[in-house]
């Protein structure tokens, strides 16, 4: 259908212009209040990054997307200046872009493959993607399909990326879908881990409208396993598949002394007790958490979730905020665009060192933490060269609280309350990959509950190869 | 939301809900527990499922006034209703045929500790119950713990009703007088089960107490109610509530559920200026 380019700038020419630089707020402002880092493109900023796509013929960057967005079609549509139309299109892929344009690590992914890439700084996907989102949701003029019922029910265990995924793909598609959610709000990660800076909650909830819009049901403080069986939602409540889609579970820690001391949080608690409950607002909300101001805070680790954690202290005015990392740089495991912000907002990175000790005020709290500097060696089964303790490099690190952030293990609920449910030997559920079918006939399960902890994006493809599958087993009742 | 049914107080600053819970009071096994959260902006805290009716589709609960979500979870009232509750959390109470159990109920947590009674006495067992309070007005349930015991024991710390001491003091006097006892279970303060837990160990009776941390989720998410088991972290709401005794470090579980209490306190002293100037408002408008 592309035969003619509707670019008015010629391929040649588009290499010359460079990637439009995404508007933020000023990192000594921002360091100081959880609006959003972000602030995105204009029009016009979308528009003269949007035209220099090169239109590949095969495109890569689709190929190397979770959810195969048609990111060729939905940028020409940027050009010429159908935004709607451009955000229609990503949703045929994807139910959450306001999402994924914020949070996605486009660096390994679609921006990764982009051909501009060998040359010049790759085509800004993500924001184009956010800007579309963000451009629909502002004209409050979205489509909502509807499809003719096929009188099937779909359970989804989960309301996080990846249950909001096969959500909104199985009632395009005609069929009734509940989803279940263990807390009091919607949204998973995106609600309870992923700071406001970074992923405002309002664009959460305008995307549950949406889908609740389009018919999605959504039943909240249910624990499946606890509150009802998976067999129960099958046999009694008559539904046809479940997909399980529980997410990352508890937190893993170092099992160093002084772990247990008042001020030493896991990651997933630090986040939930301000995202979630909004700690930080107390006493207008319940909830407590330690007052950070003036205190001295670091996390341990160095991924996405330690960054959060950190630059979450940090806007709770926390007077230094440190990243305590083993490994160094180039191993760390969060988005460049995050670890760039964090630097910018005057995060102190201790690379290439590891806790070995939390300190004590000898009543319980902590005061400080031990740490021994470390060395890369030689490659470990991670394919990441291994660090190695410095002798005698020993120091120490006064603080008033510090925040593990180092993994997470599998959730065993539904696993010990669902027979015949192969789990692997971490515990994690197995699914086939293409699939993502378990060993009971009628449930899938994909996302961090069989991978271990991943993206957002990897969740939802993980959600889409379901939602295909479940559509294929409800319609031809196979397997 | 969750409607109360029936609200109750059962003893000075301890009250009873019957909650309309259909899902819950279906799943609902010993041992096991709910979160709520009463109004939007409220925090998520654990409470005791005392009994439950799946046919009328209910759940009792029982509340002791200790912060301000418990003091203002006791002002509700019959019709009223709290925003979320979810469950059951926890592992079930592991009920077998054990023999001769003693279950040792302190305080409030003589409304945990009483679905786990009943469900070992229906089991086949002995069941011996030593119920403790600080005075007479506290001792609560003791009419539905003598329904399911063999043999009750009721103390109060200062001899206001039935013997003067503690639940320990019953104990003692069980294993000195050579009573056979294949199982504690002790659920109560952190003191009382420690206290139980170091008089077992010695007699080598395995004992079990349901341990009561910080908690947001309850799902085996957040980790906040971390306990230390054995020298290692556990996991109140996925690997307990209940633990063996003789591995639980009490000291860690004391100092942690300090955490809060500055805040706990300003939180506290809130919502009792709220309530003499709610009160101030209630008597003028009478007057």
């Amino acid at each position: 259908m592309t035969t003619k380019s509707l670019n008015p700038i010629p391929i040649k020419e588009r290499m010359k212009v460079p990637r439009q630089l995404m508007p933020e707020q000023p990192a000594e402002q921002r360091a100081h209040n959880f609006e959003e880092v972000n602030l995105g493109f204009s029009e016009e900023l979308a528009q003269q990054e949007a035209r220099r796509c090169l239109e590949c013929a095969k495109p890569t960057c689709t190929d190397n997307c979770p959810v195969g967005i048609d990111v060729k079609e939905f940028v020409q549509r940027i050009v010429i200046g159908d935004f709607l139309g451009a955000a229609a299109k990503i949703r045929e892929a994807n139910v959450l872009p306001a999402v994924t344009g914020r949070v996605c690590p486009q660096e390994d992914q679609c921006e990764g493959k982009c051909l501009l890439s060998k040359k010049v700084k790759p085509l800004g996907i993500g924001y184009l993607e956010r800007f579309v989102a963000d451009y629909e949701q502002r004209m409050g003029t979205h489509v909502v399909p509807k499809a003719t019922p096929t009188g099937k029910k779909v359970a989804i265990v989960g309301s996080g990326p990846s249950g909001l995924t096969v959500a909104g793909d199985l009632i395009q598609k005609g069929h009734k879908v509940r989803v279940f959610e263990a807390l009091h709000e919607i949204g998973g990660v995106l609600v309870y881990g992923i700071p406001e800076f970074r992923l405002p909650k309002q664009i959460v909830r305008e995307q549950i409208d949406y889908m609740r819009e389009m018919g999605v049901e959504f039943e909240t403080d249910v624990v499946v396993g606890r509150t009802v069986t998976i067999d129960e939602l099958m046999n009694e409540e008559g539904y046809d598949a479940v997909y399980i889609g529980t997410g990352a579970g508890l937190p893993q820690f170092m099992n160093i002394p002084g772990e247990h001391l008042n001020g030493v949080y896991s990651a997933n608690e630090f986040l939930t007790r301000i995202n979630l409950m909004k700690a930080y607002k107390f006493p207008v909300y319940d909830e407590p958490m330690l007052d950070l101001h003036g205190k001295h805070v670091a996390v341990i680790g160095g991924g996405n979730t330690a960054l959060d954690a950190i630059r979450s202290a940090l806007r709770l005015g926390a007077e230094k905020a440190y990243v305590i990392y083993r490994r160094s740089d180039a191993e760390m495991p969060a988005r460049a665009e995050e670890v760039h912000h964090a630097k910018q907002e005057g995060i102190d990175f201790q690379m290439l060192t590891a806790p070995v000790e939390f300190l004590s005020d000898g009543r319980g709290w902590l005061t400080g933490v031990r740490c021994v500097r470390m060395e890369l060696g030689e490659p470990d089964s991670s394919g990441r060269r291994r660090p190695v303790p410095i002798k005698g490099s020993e120091f120490e690190l006064p603080l008033s609280v510090a925040i593990m952030a180092i993994g997470t293990t599998a959730n065993p609920i539904v696993q010990t309350t669902t027979p015949g449910l192969d789990t692997n030997k971490r515990g994690y559920i197995v699914a086939s990959e293409e699939t993502q079918k378990t060993s009971r006939k009628g449930v899938f399960a994909g996302g961090d509950i069989v991978t271990g902890a991943a993206t957002v994006i990897l969740a939802m493809g993980a959600g889409r190869r379901a939602a295909t599958s479940i559509h294929e087993y409800l319609t031809s009742g196979s397997r | 939301m969750f409607k109360i049914i029936h609200a109750e107080f059962l003893a000075p600053g301890i009250k009873r809900f019957v909650i309309d819970a259909p899902r819950i009071a279906r799943k609902q096994q010993p041992g096991q527990f709910v979160i709520l959260r009463i109004y939007e902006e409220g925090e998520r805290i654990p409470v005791t499922i005392e009994n439950s009716d799946p046919l009328r589709g209910t759940i009792n609960i029982v509340v002791q006034s200790a912060g301000k979500t418990t003091n203002l979870l006791n002002t509700l009232q019959t019709g009223d209703s709290i925003l979320d509750v979810v469950g059951p959390l926890g592992k079930p109470s592991e009920i077998a045929k054990y023999g001769t159990v003693v279950v040792v109920g302190g305080g409030v947590g003589t409304a945990m500790a009483y679905p786990t009674a009943a469900a070992l006495k229906r089991e086949g067992n002995r069941v011996i119950s030593i119920v403790g309070a600080r005075n007479k007005d506290l001792v609560i349930l003791e009419k539905e713990m003598r329904a399911v015991s063999d043999a009750l024991m009721i103390t109060t710390d200062d001899g206001s009703y039935a013997d003067k001491g503690f639940v320990t003091d019953k104990l003692r006097q069980l294993i000195e007088n050579g009573t056979r006892i294949d199982l504690v279970v002790a659920v109560g303060p952190i003191v009382m089960m420690k206290a139980v837990s170091e008089m077992t160990r010695k007699e080598h009776i395995h004992t079990v107490v349901s341990l009561n941390p910080i908690m947001i989720d309850g799902t085996g998410m957040c980790g906040g109610c971390r306990v230390m088991i054995d020298g290692k972290s556990e996991f109140a709401c996925v690997d307990g509530p209940e633990f063996d005794g003789h591995r639980v470090n009490f000291e860690v579980l004391v100092q942690r559920n300090t955490m809060y209490r500055d805040a706990e306190k300003l939180s506290m002293e809130a919502f009792q200026h709220k309530q003499a100037e709610q009160a101030c408002v209630t008597d003028g408008a009478e007057g």
